[in-house]
C-alpha cells in the first residue's frame, strides 16, 4: 500500500460523501414531490458510495480508522474533495447543472475504475457506474427541459453553468497522486476522461441551447484542503454530534 | 369521475360494503362517501409530505453514514407514500394540484404531530418508534378499508413503515444502552413525543366528528379509542424493554379489562395545536409554500419544453 493510494480513494470519498450531504439539503423543498424522491435518491447513492470508498480508504492507510471516524473526526484541511461538491446548493438550476457536470465524470470515471488493479475499487466502480448512468440520464435531461425551456429557466441554467466551470478544471489536473495510480494500474488517465467528458457535456449543452463558458477564470485547491469558506460551515454541521459527544456509540 | 346513478346502485354498493368487497373507482358510490374518501387520503398524503421536514430536519447532522443511510431512505420512503396516496385519491376525481392548493392554502390538514420541533437527534428515534408505530397500528386497521385503491395503497405503506419503526426503535436502543447523557436524550424525547403521538388516534369515539358515518362505510374498521388503547397496550413492553419510563403516573394494567389504564389526555393542547397554535405550524406550511414557489419555474419550463419537444416532433413527421 501506498500514501498515493489512501489519497486517491479517500478523494474519491470525500467528493461522494460532500456532495451527498449537499443534496441531502433538498429533502422536502424539491419543485414537486418526485423530485424530492430523486434528490433523496441520489443523495443515498451518493452516501452509499462514501461509505464504501471511506471504508476502504481506511484500510488502506492501517491505522484503524473506520467510514465514521473519516468523515466525522477530520478538520476541513484534511478534507480532499473537490471544490465543486461543497458549494452550496443553490436553486434547483444550480444544483442539477453540478450533478450533470459531476455525473457525466463519474460516468467514465467509473466505466474506467471497473478496470482497476485495485480488485476492491473496481467492485465499488462496478455498483457506482451503474447508479452513474441513470443519475446522468436524469440531469441530462433536467439540463436539456431547463436549458431550452423557458426565457427564465435558460437565463438560471447559464448563470448556474457559468458559476461552476471554473470549479470544473480541478476535477482533471492530474497530481502526483493521480500520475502514481495511472502509472500502477490503479486509476485511468485523466486526460482521457477529460477528453470524454468534454465532448459529451459539449455535445448537451449545444441540444439544451446553452453556451460553454470561456475558460478565463478557475478555482482549485478542495484536494490539498484549500476549501471554499462554505466547507467549515458543512462541516459543522454534519459533524456536530460527533464532535459534541466524543467517543459514543449512535 | 364518478359515474352517474342508475337504478340499484345505491343498493349495490351497500351490498358490495356488506359482503367486505371493495368499492373500485368506476364504482357508483355516495358523494358524501366519495368527499369523506377525499378528505382522509388527501389528509393523509399531505401527513407523509410535511413529515418529510422534521426527519430531513436531522439528514445533515446524523451522527454515522450508516445513521444518514437509514434516514434519507426512510425520508424517501414517505415522499413515496405521498406519491401512492395522492394516485389513490385521483382516482376518486380530484387533481394533486387541487389537493395540495388545499395544504397551501390551510383548507387541508395534515397530521398535527408534525408541528412539534424535532430537537435532538433522540427525536429521529422516538419519531420512528412512536410516531411510525401510532401510524402502524391505524394503518394495518385501514388496510381493510372499504374503497380499493386505499387498501392496496395501504398494504404497501405497511411494510415501509414496520421497517421505519424497527429503525426508530433500534436508534431508541442504541441511545439507551450508551452513556447516561444518551439515555438522557431518548427519555426526554419519550417525554415530548409520547402524548401528542396518543392524540394521533383523534379525538375520543364520542366526539369525532367524521367516525360514525367512516365506520358504516366501513372507511374506518376500528374506533378511535380501540386504536389509542392497541398502541399504549403495545408500547408499554417496549418502553420497559428501553429502561425508559412512559411519562403518564396514571398508566397502570386493569386486570378487569386485559389493557393498561391510561391518564387524561390535554385535548386543549390537541385542538390548540390543529387550529395552527403549535411550534411548526407556520414554519411547516411556509416550507411547503416555499418549495412550491420557488419549483414554480421550474415546471412552467418543463411544460414548455415539452411543447417544443412536440411541435418538432410534428415538423419532423412532415
Amino acid at each position: 500500500m501506498s500514501n498515493a493510494h489512501f489519497s486517491y480513494v479517500l478523494r474519491l470519498g470525500d467528493n461522494a460523501l460532500i456532495i451527498g450531504q449537499r443534496l441531502s439539503e433538498w429533502c422536502g423543498h424539491s419543485p414537486f414531490l418526485e423530485e424530492d424522491i430523486a434528490m433523496a435518491n441520489t443523495a443515498l447513492d451518493h452516501v452509499g458510495r462514501a461509505r464504501m470508498l471511506l471504508t476502504h480508504a481506511g484500510d488502506l492507510e492501517g491505522a484503524g480508522r473506520d467510514e465514521d471516524q473519516l468523515a466525522y473526526l477530520r478538520d476541513e484541511r484534511e478534507f480532499c474533495n473537490v471544490l465543486l461538491c461543497e458549494l452550496p446548493i443553490g436553486d434547483f438550476a444550480f444544483t442539477l447543472m453540478r450533478q450533470y457536470l459531476l455525473d457525466v465524470y463519474h460516468l467514465h470515471l467509473f466505466e474506467a475504475l471497473c478496470r482497476s488493479q485495485d480488485e476492491v475499487l473496481a467492485g465499488i466502480a462496478a455498483k457506482a457506474v451503474k447508479e452513474s448512468s441513470y443519475h446522468c440520464r436524469r440531469s441530462a435531461e433536467w439540463v436539456c427541459r431547463l436549458g431550452d425551456g423557458t426565457d427564465e429557466s435558460h437565463r438560471r441554467m447559464q448563470s448556474a453553468l457559468d458559476e461552476l466551470w471554473g470549479y470544473t478544471d480541478e476535477i482533471f489536473a492530474a497530481d502526483a497522486v493521480d500520475e502514481a495510480m495511472r502509472a500502477q494500474g490503479i486509476a485511468p488517465p485523466l486526460a482521457e476522461l477529460e477528453r470524454l467528458w468534454r465532448a459529451d457535456v459539449e455535445a448537451l449543452l449545444a441540444r439544451a441551447t446553452l453556451s460553454v463558458p470561456d475558460d478565463n477564470w478557475r478555482a482549485s485547491g478542495g484536494r490539498e484542503g484549500i476549501h471554499t469558506e462554505h466547507m467549515g460551515v458543512l462541516l459543522a454541521e454534519m459533524q456536530v454530534l460527533q464532535r459534541s459527544h466524543p467517543g459514543l456509540a449512535w | 369521475m364518478p359515474p352517474i346513478s342508475s337504478p340499484g346502485a345505491e343498493a349495490r354498493f351497500d351490498a358490495t360494503i356488506a359482503a367486505e368487497e371493495k368499492i373500485e373507482p368506476r364504482d357508483w358510490m355516495p358523494e358524501k362517501y366519495r368527499r369523506n374518501l377525499v378528505r382522509q387520503i388527501s389528509q393523509h398524503a399531505h401527513s407523509e409530505v410535511v413529515g418529510q421536514l422534521p426527519e430531513g430536519n436531522w439528514i445533515t447532522r446524523a451522527p454515522t453514514l450508516r445513521r444518514k443511510a437509514t434516514l434519507l431512505a426512510k425520508v424517501q420512503d414517505e415522499a413515496g407514500h405521498g406519491l401512492y396516496l395522492y394516485s389513490a385519491a385521483e382516482t376518486l376525481g380530484v387533481s394533486r394540484e387541487q389537493m395540495q392548493d388545499d395544504l397551501l392554502s390551510g383548507r387541508a390538514k395534515y397530521a398535527s404531530i408534525f408541528n412539534y420541533p424535532s430537537l435532538t437527534w433522540a427525536d429521529v428515534g422516538a419519531i420512528g418508534w412512536l410516531v411510525d408505530g401510532a401510524a402502524i397500528v391505524n394503518q394495518i386497521s385501514l388496510c381493510r378499508t372499504s374503497y380499493g385503491p386505499y387498501a392496496r395503497a395501504l398494504v404497501r405503506i405497511c411494510k415501509e413503515e414496520s421497517f421505519h419503526m424497527r429503525q426508530g426503535f433500534e436508534i431508541m436502543q442504541t441511545l439507551c444502552g450508551g452513556t447516561s447523557e444518551q439515555k438522557a436524550m431518548a427519555q426526554d424525547a419519550l417525554d415530548r413525543w409520547w402524548w401528542p403521538t396518543l392524540m394521533m388516534f383523534g379525538p375520543h369515539d364520542a366526539e369525532s366528528a367524521h367516525s360514525q358515518q367512516s365506520m358504516q362505510w366501513k372507511i374506518k374498521r376500528q374506533s378511535n379509542d380501540e386504536l389509542r388503547q392497541k398502541f399504549v397496550d403495545q408500547s408499554v413492553a417496549q418502553a420497559e424493554h428501553l429502561g425508559l419510563v412512559l411519562p403518564d403516573s396514571d398508566l397502570k394494567w386493569n386486570a378487569a379489562r386485559d389493557h393498561y389504564d391510561f391518564g387524561a389526555i390535554d385535548w386543549d393542547e390537541f385542538q390548540r395545536v390543529l387550529n395552527g397554535g403549535g411550534h411548526c405550524n407556520r414554519s411547516r406550511i411556509k416550507a411547503r409554500r416555499d418549495a412550491d414557489q420557488d419549483g414554480e419555474w421550474v415546471r412552467e419550463a418543463m411544460l414548455t419544453y415539452a411543447d417544443k419537444q412536440r411541435a418538432r416532433a410534428v415538423e419532423d413527421a412532415a
